[in-house]
C-alpha cells in the first residue's frame, strides 16, 4: 500500500544530501528541506551543533532553524523538513530521533557506510508521537530530469 | 491582555495555518496554557507526559530565551511577542 506521505526531490537534491553525508562522515550531517507541497527544491546544509558526540547525534540550534525558515519564506517556499545522516547505521529513525521529532515535518535519513552514502528514506512523526511512518521518497517526475528514477538503492 | 505568539512551520496545522496567534496570560506559562486551550493539537508537541515543556521546544520572549529569564514564570507585558522556535535534534543511536 502506498504511503500517504510523499516527498519528491528536485534534480540535484538527492545528490546534495548524499554528498553532505559523505563529506561529514564519520560525523552526522544535517540540513533543511525547502520547497513547496511535496516537492523539495533545495537541501540547505546546516551546522551540526550537538555537544553529545556528532558521530551519533545532530542538533540544529534555534538560530539556524529560524534562519532556515526565514530563507525558505523569502525564496517563496516553505520549510518542509530536515535531513540528517546515520554514519554506519541504517537509514531508520532511532528512539532518539522519535523523542525529538516535530510533527508535520519530513525527516530524510541517509545511511552512510564506511564513508559512502547508501539508503535514503523519509519519515513523518505520527500524530500521537508513538512512532514514525515511512513515506515515499521519489526523484523528480519530470521525464527530462536525470534524477527521474526513485532514489532508493 | 493578549500576547502575540509566533508559530513555527510544523505547528501551524494546529493554528489554522496561521504563523502568529494571540493568547492571554500574565506570565509566559499562562500564555502558553491559554494557547494550548485555544489550539488543543499543540499540547502534546509542546509538553511532555509530565507537563513540562519539551527540551527541544525553545520559547523566546521578544529575543530572550525564557530559560535565561524566569522560565515559564517570566511576566509578559503589553506589546511583548513570544516565539516558539524549534531545535531539531536526532541521531543514529
Amino acid at each position: 500500500m502506498a504511503s500517504e506521505h510523499v516527498v519528491i526531490l528536485a534534480p540535484g537534491v538527492d545528490a546534495a544530501i548524499r554528498r553532505h553525508g559523505e563529506e561529514t562522515y564519520p560525523h552526522e550531517c544535517c540540513g533543511a528541506l525547502v520547497g513547496m507541497g511535496e516537492r523539495v527544491t533545495a537541501a540547505v546544509p546546516l551546522p551540526n551543533t550537538t555537544e553529545e558526540g556528532p558521530r551519533r547525534r545532530f542538533l540544529v540550534r534555534p538560530s539556524d532553524y529560524r534562519l532556515a525558515e526565514q530563507q525558505a519564506g523569502a525564496a517563496g517556499g516553505e520549510l518542509l523538513g530536515f535531513y540528517h545522516s546515520h554514519p554506519d547505521h541504517p537509514a531508520r529513525p532511532s528512539q532518539f530521533d522519535l523523542d525529538h521529532a516535530w510533527p508535520n515535518f519530513a525527516y530524510v535519513i541517509v545511511a552512510v557506510a564506511a564513508g559512502a552514502a547508501r539508503d535514503m528514506t523519509v519519515w513523518w512523526l505520527k500524530e500521537d508521537r508513538s512512532s514514525f511512518e515511512e513515506g515515499d521518497l521519489n526523484g523528480d517526475e519530470n521525464p527530462d530530469s536525470d534524477t527521474a528514477a526513485a532514489v532508493h538503492r | 491582555m493578549a500576547t502575540r505568539i509566533l508559530i513555527p512551520t510544523p505547528l501551524r496545522p494546529y493554528t489554522d495555518k496561521k504563523d502568529a496567534v494571540d493568547a492571554e496570560g500574565a506570565t509566559v506559562g499562562e500564555v502558553l496554557v491559554d494557547l494550548t486551550k485555544k489550539h488543543a493539537g499543540l499540547k502534546s508537541h509542546l509538553y511532555n507526559e509530565q507537563g513540562k515543556l519539551r527540551s527541544f521546544v525553545n520559547v523566546y520572549l521578544n529575543d530572550e530565551d525564557i530559560r535565561y529569564l524566569q522560565k515559564e514564570q517570566t511576566p509578559v507585558s503589553a506589546g511583548d511577542t513570544l516565539s516558539i522556535i524549534p531545535s531539531v535534534a536526532g541521531g543514529a543511536q
